[in-house]
C-alpha cells in the first residue's frame, strides 16, 4: 500500500481547471519530487492533499484512508506535514515558540527531544533559538519552517518550493539537509522549479506540464530525458 | 549599558515624554473655565507634563532594575523561578514582567483605597472607567490577540445590559444570575457572528463586525414590545444576598443592606457595592485574560493573527480558535454590560452606539495592541480625563483625534507596546541533574 496516492485527481478554481486526471503515488521511505513551470498546478496539487481547493474528481488516499473530504487540521493529524511556499514563519514568535507551534498535533510529549533533533539539523537555530524569527534571514527561516514541520513527527513531509529566493550556497544545504531527513525515515515529497537539484535527491519524479503528468520515472532517468533538460534545466 | 549611557537614556526619554504630553494633554490642563471666562495657565500644563515625565523615569528604572536582576541570575547559571508560568512545565517565560506586576499592584491598591476618599462622584467615575477596563480586555483578545478587527464590538456589551434588565424583568434573574447569564449569551452571539466571518479578513471583517452592530442596536430601538425601544428599559439594582440598596424594600418582608446593618440609609452603599464587586470581576478578568494568553489557545490566537495559511497546515483549527477568541470578547462584554446596567439603573439604545465601539477600539489600539497593562492604563485615561476636563467636554473628540495622530506617528505600537514574553525551554541538562 502506498504512503499518498492521488487517483485521477482533478482540481479547479471556479470555471478554471487547474489539475486534469492527475495520478501519483508516493511510497514510504522515498523522496518524490513533482517538477514543472510556473503555473503548471506544482502548489495547487500540494494543497488538493489538505483540501485546499477540494478534488473535483478522483480520490487521494493516505495509507489507505480517503483523505479527499477530511478539513485542513484532521489532513495534518494524520501524520502529513507541511512546509508552505514562501516559510510562512510566525514573524513575531521565537524560533522555539515557532518550533512549539509544530507540535500541536501530537502535543509536546516528545517537545524537548524533537527540539535537539531539529538543533542538531540546523545548528543555526540552537544559536537563534530566542531570537524573533522575522528578523533572521530567509534561509534561516527556510531552515526554521522544515523543523517546525518536523516537530509534529510526520510520516509525510511535504515541501512546497524550499529553494524559492535563497542564494545558491543555502539551497544546497537544504537539499542535503532533505536527503538527510529522508535517511531517518520520513517520506519526502517535494515540489520544486529547481528542476535540477530536486531530481539529484529524488528516487522518483514526476513533471507536471498544464495540470497534466507529462513524464514520470527515476529520478536519474529524468534528469537524462532529453526533453526535460531541454525544458527544464535550460539546454 | 554604563551608567553613563542609562542617565543619557533617562533624561532623553523623560524629555521626550515631556514635551509629547505638553503637546497633547498641555492644551486640556492650561485652559481653565472660570464662570464665563477661560483663564489660560501654562504652568498647569507644564506640571502636568512634569509629573507624567518624571513617571515614566520611574518606570524605566523600575525595568532596568529587572533586567539587572535577570542577568545576575543568568550569570549563576541558575534558572530564576521569579514569575515563571509553567506550560506543562517544560517551558519557561524569559521575561518575567516584574516592572507590570509591581505597576498593576500598585494600581490596585490605589484602586481599593481611593474610594474611601472620593466620595459618590468618584465612585461612579471608578465604576465608568472599569467598565471600560473590561470592555478593553475583551477587545483586546479578538483584536489585540487573535487579529480579528471587531467594529461592532458594542452589540455584545449590550446584549449584557438588555440581558441583565430583560432577564429580571422577564424570567426573574437577579445580579449575580446575570453575570454567567449575559457572559453565555454574549458569548453564544460571539460565536453566531463569528460563523459568517471565519473566512474574512481586514476591511471586509470590520464592516461584517460594524453591521452586526448596528443590527444589534437596531433591534433594539424598534423592538417596542419586547426592549422598550427608544424608551429604554429599567434595570433594577444589585442586591447583596437578597439585601437591596434602595431606601425601603421593594418586596414584602423584604430586608434593605442599611435595615440589616441597621445604619443610616445612603445612596453611596449601592455604588460602593457595586465599585467593589467590578474591582474584583476586574482582578480576575486580568488574571484569566493573562494565563490565556500564555497558555495554548492564547499562542494559537497570536499564530491565526500572524498566519493563518502556516496556522493551518500546523493542524490547528481556525475555526475552533476563532470562535473561542470572538467568545472570549463577547462574555467579557456582557459581564461589562451587566454592570452598565445594574449601575446606571435604566438603559436605552443610544448608550450603544457605534462610537462606543469606536472608543472600545481607541482603548485598546492607544494602550497597545496585545498588551494588558496598556489597555488597562488606555480605559482609564480616556475615561477618568474627560471627567476631569468636565469644562472641555465638546473638544473631547478633538483630542482623541489629535492624541491618536500624535500617539500613531510616535508610538505606533501603544502606550504600553505589547511585549511579547519569550517562552524558552529549560534545558535538559538542568532538569536531569540530582
Amino acid at each position: 500500500m502506498a504512503l499518498l496516492e492521488f487517483r485521477n485527481v482533478c482540481a479547479s478554481y471556479g470555471p478554471i481547471a487547474a489539475l486534469n486526471d492527475v495520478s501519483i503515488v508516493v511510497e514510504t521511505g522515498e523522496i518524490v519530487t513533482l517538477v514543472g513551470a510556473n503555473g503548471a498546478g506544482k502548489s495547487t496539487l500540494l494543497m488538493t492533499i489538505f483540501g485546499a481547493p477540494p478534488c473535483s474528481g478522483g480520490k487521494i488516499y493516505f495509507e489507505g484512508q480517503d483523505i479527499s473530504t477530511l478539513q485542513t487540521h484532521e489532513v495534518s493529524r494524520l501524520g502529513i506535514a507541511q512546509v508552505p511556499e514562501g516559510r510562512r514563519v510566525f514573524q513575531s514568535m521565537t524560533v522555539e515558540e515557532n518550533l512549539y507551534m509544530g507540535t500541536t498535533p501530537i502535543g509536546d510529549r516528545y517537545l524537548k527531544e524533537d527540539l535537539e533533533k531539529v538543533y542538531s539539523l540546523f545548528p543555526r537555530l540552537r544559536d537563534r533559538r530566542l531570537q524573533r524569527s522575522g528578523t533572521m534571514s530567509g534561509g534561516e527561516q527556510q531552515m526554521l519552517a522544515i523543523g517546525r514541520a518536523l516537530m509534529m513527527r510526520p510520516k509525510l513531509l511535504l515541501l512546497d518550493e524550499p529553494s524559492l529566493g535563497l542564494a545558491p550556497l543555502i539551497v544546497n544545504q537544504i537539499f542535503s539537509t532533505i536527503k538527510d531527513i529522508s535517511k531517518t525515515g520520513t517520506t519526502v515529497f517535494l515540489v520544486e522549479q529547481n528542476a535540477n537539484q530536486a531530481l539529484k535527491i529524488a528516487h522518483r519524479g514526476y513533471v507536471l506540464v498544464n495540470g497534466r503528468i507529462q513524464l514520470s520515472g527515476t529520478g536519474k532517468e529524468l534528469l537524462g530525458n532529453a526533453d526535460v533538460r531541454k525544458a527544464y534545466l535550460g539546454e | 549599558m554604563s551608567s553613563r549611557n542609562q542617565l543619557m537614556d533617562y533624561i532623553k526619554q523623560g524629555l521626550t515624554t515631556f514635551f509629547l504630553s505638553f503637546i497633547t494633554l498641555g492644551p486640556l490642563a492650561a485652559w481653565q473655565l472660570q464662570g464665563y471666562e477661560v483663564s489660560g495657565s501654562i504652568l498647569r500644563a507644564f506640571r502636568v507634563s512634569l509629573a507624567l515625565a518624571v513617571l515614566r523615569v520611574i518606570i524605566m528604572g523600575i525595568n532596568s532594575r529587572r533586567q539587572n536582576n535577570k542577568r545576575e541570575v543568568k550569570g549563576l547559571g541558575l534558572h530564576s523561578k521569579v514569575g515563571s508560568r509553567s506550560l506543562s512545565g517544560i517551558f519557561q517565560w524569559e521575561n518575567h514582567n516584574q516592572g507590570t506586576k509591581l505597576l498593576l499592584s500598585a494600581a490596585l491598591f490605589v484602586a481599593v483605597i481611593a474610594p474611601m476618599f472620593g466620595g459618590n462622584y468618584a465612585l461612579t467615575v471608578g465604576i465608568t472607567a472599569f467598565i471600560y477596563v473590561l470592555l478593553g480586555l475583551g477587545l483586546n483578545i479578538v483584536v489585540g490577540l487573535a487579529g480579528l478587527l471587531d467594529l461592532g464590538f458594542v452589540a455584545f456589551y449590550a446584549v449584557g445590559a438588555y440581558s441583565y434588565a430583560l432577564g429580571a424583568e422577564h424570567l426573574g434573574i437577579g445580579f449575580w444570575g446575570a453575570i454567567p447569564f449575559a457572559a453565555g449569551l454574549a458569548a453564544f452571539l460571539g460565536c453566531l457572528l463569528a460563523f459568517p466571518v471565519l473566512r474574512m479578513h481586514g476591511d471586509y471583517l470590520a464592516i461584517v463586525t460594524l453591521g452586526f452592530g448596528e443590527i444589534i442596536r437596531l433591534i433594539l430601538n424598534n423592538w417596542l414590545e419586547f426592549t422598550g425601544g427608544p424608551n429604554g428599559i429599567k434595570a433594577p439594582y444589585p442586591s447583596l444576598f437578597g439585601l437591596e440598596f434602595t431606601r425601603s424594600a421593594r418586596i414584602e418582608d423584604g430586608t434593605t443592606f442599611h435595615e440589616f446593618l441597621g445604619i443610616e440609609y445612603s445612596s453611596d452603599y449601592r455604588y460602593m457595592f457595586i465599585y467593589a464587586t467590578l474591582l474584583l470581576v476586574v482582578a480576575c478578568t486580568i488574571f484569566a485574560v493573562s494565563k490565556l494568553k500564555n497558555m495554548s489557545i492564547g499562542r494559537a490566537w497570536e499564530a491565526l493573527r500572524e498566519d493563518e495559511i502556516a496556522c493551518r497546515s500546523l493542524g490547528i483549527n481556525h475555526v475552533t480558535v476563532k470562535l473561542s477568541a470572538f467568545a472570549m470578547g463577547a462574555s467579557i462584554a456582557g459581564v461589562a454590560g451587566v454592570f452598565f446596567a445594574a449601575y446606571q439603573g435604566f438603559i436605552n439604545p443610544t448608550s450603544f452606539s457605534f462610537f462606543e465601539s469606536a472608543l472600545i477600539l481607541a482603548i485598546v489600539v492607544l494602550g497597545g495592541l496585545g498588551s494588558i497593562p496598556g489597555v488597562i492604563m488606555a480605559a482609564i485615561v480616556l475615561t477618568v480625563l474627560p471627567e476631569l476636563l468636565r469644562q472641555f467636554a465638546e473638544y473631547r473628540i478633538l483630542i482623541f483625534g489629535i492624541s491618536m495622530v500624535v500617539m500613531m506617528i510616535w508610538k505606533p505600537r501603544g502606550m504600553m507596546a505589547n511585549v511579547r514574553g519569550r517562552l524558552k525551554v529549560k534545558p535538559i541538562r538542568q532538569s536531569a541533574k540530582t
